[in-house]
């Protein structure tokens, strides 16, 4: 038993056993690493991407302006997304898909109360809280519809979610009776745009306020140990005293919510719906958020912070293929390049065949480079 | 290649990171004989059956195969089929959506097109032979899983192999499967293939095998024809020492009978449930250690899950100290103090990802609730406590519990419901696939929780397991309970009477 | 708990044995299909009882049958394949732009449609089996390349008006005797596309492949227990990569059908297909966990699917989001029942 009980990662530490390799066993490797080719690819090319300016926006007010806030700003949505999606993943080992057209089911609900069914509107009908807390209840329904499928009726998350994908839009044209309500009410475009007198965009506020939120219900609940025990081995979980499906349900009621949160932010930018465009294949890049972050997508343990930090590196790949002047129809293509040489490089077996690689150092110096 | 070898292993060794698996192990198996390879768990013996059926890439050594010159390269498991080698692993490694000549046949036939009709005659006729009950065209997902093993080892022995590998094939097969195998075994051995077995069960390796090889520590100890070598010795080489431990148990044994005038802390009536066992009645008296026995498949698993509440409860009443209580899921149960360790330790036990820290609080955290979490420091002061009371053999309390051995990880699940401070725990055979050291240890605790006034229930396959520790037996049959046995009673002959049923009495 | 309950229990395992999961779950898909027609028949009768209505939803689905039949196969493994949909857009609009801008032949745009598919096939087979990414996030980015790619090639839409083209494209087979009269008297012939035949051509291919060959019967092994599979003696990575090579070159094949149909190359050619192949595939029996489903199956999904489409139109129901609302709600409707269907047996065997 002797040899069972060394520590693999003191004991064995071989000469050639470097730092790149406990690097790259990292969770957070890939995402920091993508980070810091992204920040160092712009800085070479052109450091004035960096710049932050003062502007005066369409109220008047003097508001920051640059790429960085504009990653910050447009990455909201997303990191709400990511963070749902990772409790998903985790207690159910599967992605939702429908959270891109749960979203526009949210933002339709929140316009159609805010209009008052009215096609345009000039002031709100109806107090916003009001408006966002039924987007928000709305929202968490859909959520547990999706989740009564995955955990009671066990069909596999990508599948139950394709439901409410294939038909979320349609029914959110039909809320609004296919009318695109517009509101022109300045006081509801503050949560997407900028309040009065601040000059950081809002979304970046109320994301702060999301991850907050999540990091005190982490801290003082149990909710990350039950997700990843119910994720991992949800027979053990059951005979613990846990209810797998229970759990499975409210991490999926939880996406709900953040959904509608990103659903409010997103029309609240606008103050209008465009009910097939809007979010459009959102729902892909919160997944590579979490799947970046290092979290495996079939399901088990799970790093938060993770999806956080690879939802911002994809807005800064967006933003970075814009600045450069990608059309915006070309843009997946680019992504897609992208994305395969990060999940390539984050694979476990390429890891160990670089790993291996290493070993002899010849080919080592190549490797690094 | 020695004269009449059929395999030779030379200088194996396989690492993985920070273990060496196994260190320049020799291994030679001959023609027409039964080979049973031996050692604790950890010792190596199935890292060495994965090498060289090719699961495992080796890291130095040579194999080599009779009627084959130099030196064989097995890279694959098709690569080790080819060889004329035929496996059957511990875990069934069927397809469940396919029909049972399929996995009988698959992979293994030469053409390229299947024959469905020649297939399904030919299994039946595989089938009819060995008396295995289940149609050819049977989708195997549907057999019980001593069914599907049987399936496996038919699929083997089709094979015309030089050499078998039976890999712990009999966990899950009852006396009688048992016994057809070996049957199946011993013709085998005449027909000139060379069986290697493996098995923690000492009386099956005397009971069929020729020559034992003894592995430990990833290292070879040695070579021994079975006649030369006693069990007393085979124990304490796979031990590697000397062994009066298995005596001081026995001594002990005596001290249990004691608590038989305590209080009940459990009583059961007509409880049954889901899983279909017939409504039994059931009592446990504070500092008792009982236990539930019969044949696999008997009911006596089913009927501890009734009482924790695993399976739906259908009915019966249940009194907690003299109060009647609603045990309608686990967490209802372990609210009344009881606690249980599951058969299935891979499946029902540990949740494999996460750390052995987690996994020993999971339960008490359980209880607590929701919005109370354990604080970091707390769990890691409990974690601490308990890997060094039942000293589990770890890295640190953050290794993930999957990467610990058997016995180590079934220490961590008692951890884990000890630290509930159960008044009454069920334990459901945390001593099969675990190496004898643990298992001696793992009994030595039930007898002294015993003494602080835990009621036990065990439950273990091997019978004079139980005669060491329980001072009350109940004898299952047929899923129903047909028997309590205590004092007196509780020798092996009259167990097995019980068990086997009729009018021995 | 299963141990040693089967020996008290055999008859009525015998008599489940001829049912496996594959069969039960087509069965179930072939008496929908034909009650869900029947009734459209008997109900709403007119268009639905001629049989050119019936051959209709061939002509128009021809790729999406060859799709989703490359769907089933991926997903019989254990995998998955988002990107078809995006791939037969991008053949679309490659073989359009050849023929139409590259003064490209009949031949050539075949080739391109093939090579692409194949292509695909290649990295994302060599991704998902080889370098054991998953194959939702390989087929994701694949989806995301292709549409990327159409974009490149062409933003504007490419009408063909090559010849021997259209001659293919136009010409239609005549299925003799189930012709009617219409209202004038006049006898018009029923009648499918060229594509039709292909794409029927390409089911019973695939389906003696699942049933026969020892690569369609790997497929089953590898979906239904991979780690098992490989014990078993199969090359577990080889047959997962032939299986995304099979469904992105029958998506190849399936854009050179849409193209046939469609006549050009646009960037909203077979959007939602992939969802469309997937939901095909479910309603025809197959499990996204893998090992079970069949390629007849499929094609009855697909026809169900738009029997249903038809349908809920006929109704009344013709703006554009009841179609997909419909879809939705028929994909619900087919998990919960297999969902059921499968709990049940599983429960009952313990």
């Amino acid at each position: 038993m002797k040899t069972l009980v060394k520590d693999p990662e003191t004991k064995v530490k071989r000469p050639d056993d470097p730092l790149f390799k406990r690097l790259t066993r990292q969770q957070l490797f890939i995402p920091i690493a993508a980070l810091v080719l992204l920040v160092l690819f712009n800085l070479i090319a052109d450091p004035t991407f960096f710049a932050i300016s003062i502007k005066e926006n369409s109220m008047g007010n003097p508001v920051l302006s640059g790429n960085i806030i504009s990653v910050l700003d447009n990455a909201s949505e997303l990191v709400m997304l990511a963070i749902g999606m990772t409790l998903v993943t985790a207690s159910s080992g599967g992605q939702d898909i429908s959270v891109g057209a749960t979203m526009a089911i949210a933002g339709s609900v929140i316009l159609r109360m805010v209009c008052g069914g009215q096609v345009t509107a000039d002031t709100m009908q109806m107090p916003l809280i009001l408006a966002v807390l039924t987007g928000i209840v709305v929202s968490m329904i859909f959520g547990a519809f999706n989740g009564i499928l995955v955990a009671y009726f066990k069909i596999q998350p990508m599948v139950a979610t394709l439901i409410m994908f294939t038909a979320g839009r349609s029914i959110a044209a039909w809320i609004n009776n296919n009318q695109l309500p517009i509101i022109n009410d300045l006081s509801f475009k503050y949560a997407g745009t900028f309040l009065p007198g601040i000059p950081v965009p809002t979304p970046i506020f109320i994301t702060v306020f999301v991850i907050l939120a999540f990091w005190l219900v982490l801290k003082f609940t149990t909710l990350g140990l039950y997700t990843q025990s119910v994720g991992i081995n949800s027979n053990s979980s059951r005979l613990n005293g846990l209810d797998p499906k229970l759990i499975k349900l409210l991490t999926y009621v939880i996406l709900g919510v953040c959904v509608a949160i990103a659903g409010f932010v997103r029309v609240s930018r606008s103050g209008s719906i465009n009910y097939s465009r809007i979010a459009e294949n959102i729902e892909m890049d919160a997944i590579l958020a979490v799947a970046l972050g290092g979290n495996a997508l079939g399901g088990g343990k799970f790093n938060i912070y993770g999806s956080i930090l690879g939802a911002y590196v994809i807005q800064f790949l967006t933003t970075t293929l814009y600045k450069y002047d990608v059309p915006s129809t070309a843009l997946p293509a680019y992504k897609a390049v992208v994305v395969i040489l990060l999940v390539v490089l984050s694979a476990p077996v390429v890891r160990e065949k670089l790993a291996n690689m290493k070993k002899a150092p010849a080919k080592a110096a190549k490797e690094v480079s | 290649m020695q004269e009449g070898a059929v395999l030779e292993m030379q200088g194996i060794c396989k690492y993985f990171p920070g273990v060496r698996a196994l260190q320049d192990v020799d291994f030679t198996l001959r023609e027409g004989e039964i080979h049973a390879l031996m050692g604790e768990n950890g010792a190596g013996k199935s890292t060495l059956i994965k090498v060289l059926t090719g699961v495992y890439p080796k890291d130095g050594g040579e194999v080599h195969i009779k009627g084959v010159e130099g030196a064989v390269v097995i890279r694959s498991p098709q690569d080790a089929q080819n060889a004329g080698i035929s496996t059957v692993y511990q875990e069934i490694t069927l397809c469940p959506n396919l029909s049972v000549a399929e996995n009988i046949f698959i992979g293994r036939t030469k053409g390229n097109l299947t024959n469905w009709r020649a297939m399904n005659k030919r299994t039946g006729e595989i089938l009819g032979s060995l008396g295995i009950p289940a149609a050819p065209q049977q989708q195997l997902g549907t057999c019980s899983i001593a069914v599907q093993q049987m399936v496996a080892i038919a699929r083997a022995v089709d094979m015309e192999c030089k050499v078998l590998i039976l890999d712990e094939p009999t966990s899950s097969l009852d006396d009688q499967e048992v016994q057809k195998l070996f049957g199946l075994m011993r013709d085998l051995r005449t027909k000139g293939v060379g069986i290697i077995f493996v098995t923690h069960f000492l009386e099956q390796v005397y009971e069929v095998c020729d020559r034992i090889t003894v592995l430990r520590d990833g290292q070879l100890v040695g070579e021994y024809v079975i006649e030369d070598l006693p069990r007393v010795q085979l124990v304490s080489k796979m031990l590697g020492k000397e062994l009066d431990d298995m005596a001081d148990i026995k001594g002990e044994s005596g001290g249990v009978a004691i608590s038989k005038e305590g209080a009940p802390v459990l009583e059961a009536e007509g409880l049954c449930s889901s899983a279909g066992i017939k409504p039994f009645g059931f009592s446990i008296r504070k500092g008792e250690v009982n236990g539930f026995t019969g044949l696999l498949g008997s009911g006596r698993s089913e009927c501890v899950r009734a009482i924790f509440g695993a399976d739906r409860v259908t009915g019966g009443t249940v009194k907690m100290e003299g109060k009647s209580v609603k045990i309608k899921k686990p967490l209802d149960a372990m609210k009344q103090g009881i606690g249980y360790l599951p058969e299935d330790r891979k499946g029902d036990g540990i949740v494999g990802d996460l750390s052995v820290r987690e996994n020993i609080i999971l339960a008490y955290q359980v209880m607590k609730g929701f919005f109370r979490p354990i604080s970091r420091a707390q769990a890691e002061a409990f974690a601490d406590n308990y890997i060094e009371l039942l000293e589990i053999k770890t890295a640190s309390a953050d290794t993930p519990i999957k990467s610990l051995s058997g016995g180590n990880q079934q220490k961590c699940i008692l951890a884990r419901w000890l630290l509930t401070d159960p008044k009454y725990l069920i334990l459901d055979e945390p001593t099969r696939g675990i190496d004898i050291g643990t298992k001696i240890e793992i009994q030595k605790l039930v007898l002294r929780l015993a003494e602080k006034g835990t009621s036990v229930t065990f439950i273990s396959s091997e019978i004079d397991e139980m005669l060491r520790t329980c001072s009350r037996l109940l004898v299952m049959r047929d899923r129903k309970l047909v028997g309590e046995l205590t004092g007196e009673d509780l020798t092996q002959a009259k167990i097995m009477a019980t068990i086997a049923g009729g009018d021995k009495e | 708990m299963p141990n040693g309950i089967a020996l008290d229990k055999q008859g009525r395992m015998k008599n489940r044995a001829a049912m496996t999961d594959t069969t039960l779950l087509l069965t179930i898909t072939i008496v929908v299909f034909f009650i869900l027609y029947i009734s459209a028949v008997l109900f709403l009768g007119g268009g639905f009882a001629k049989p050119q209505n019936f051959l209709n939803i061939l002509n128009n689905n021809a790729s999406l049958i060859v799709l989703s039949c490359g769907m089933s196969i991926v997903m019989i493994t254990g995998g998955i394949d988002i990107s078809v949909g995006a791939v037969t857009c991008l053949v679309c609009m490659t073989c359009a732009v050849n023929l139409e801008q590259q003064g490209g032949s009949m031949v050539t745009a075949l080739l391109i449609g093939l090579g692409i598919g194949l292509a695909f096939g290649l990295v994302q087979g060599y991704l998902v089996a080889y370098l054991e990414i998953q194959p939702f996030i390989v087929s994701l980015a694949g989806m995301f390349f292709a549409k990327g790619m159409t974009t490149i090639v062409s933003k504007e839409p490419v009408r063909v008006t090559n010849e021997g083209f259209l001659a293919v494209k136009d010409a239609r087979i005549i299925v003799p005797g189930l012709g009617a009269n219409n209202k004038l008297g006049q006898y018009i012939p029923a009648y499918v596309e060229v594509g039709v035949i292909i794409a029927l051509l390409t089911v019973v291919l695939l389906f003696c492949l699942l049933r026969w060959t020892r690569l369609g019967r790997g497929f089953y092994a590898v979906g239904g227990n991979s780690q098992s599979a490989n014990m078993l003696g199969i090359n577990v990575r080889r047959t997962k990569f032939l299986a995304h090579i099979l469904c992105s070159l029958l998506a190849g094949v399936g854009g050179i059908l849409y193209f046939l149909h469609v006549g050009s190359g646009d960037v909203a050619n077979g959007a939602g297909d992939e969802m469309n192949a997937i939901a095909s595939s479910i309603i025809g029996g197959t499990l996204l966990t893998g090992g079970v489903g069949n390629v007849a199956g499929t094609f009855f999904g697909v026809m169900s699917l738009n029997t249903i489409k038809r349908i809920v139109s006929s109704l009344g129901f013709d703006e554009a989001w009841w179609s997909n609302i419909t879809v939705a709600a028929m994909l619900c409707l087919f998990l919960v029942i297999q969902s059921v269907v499968l709990l049940r047996k599983n429960t009952s065997k313990q």
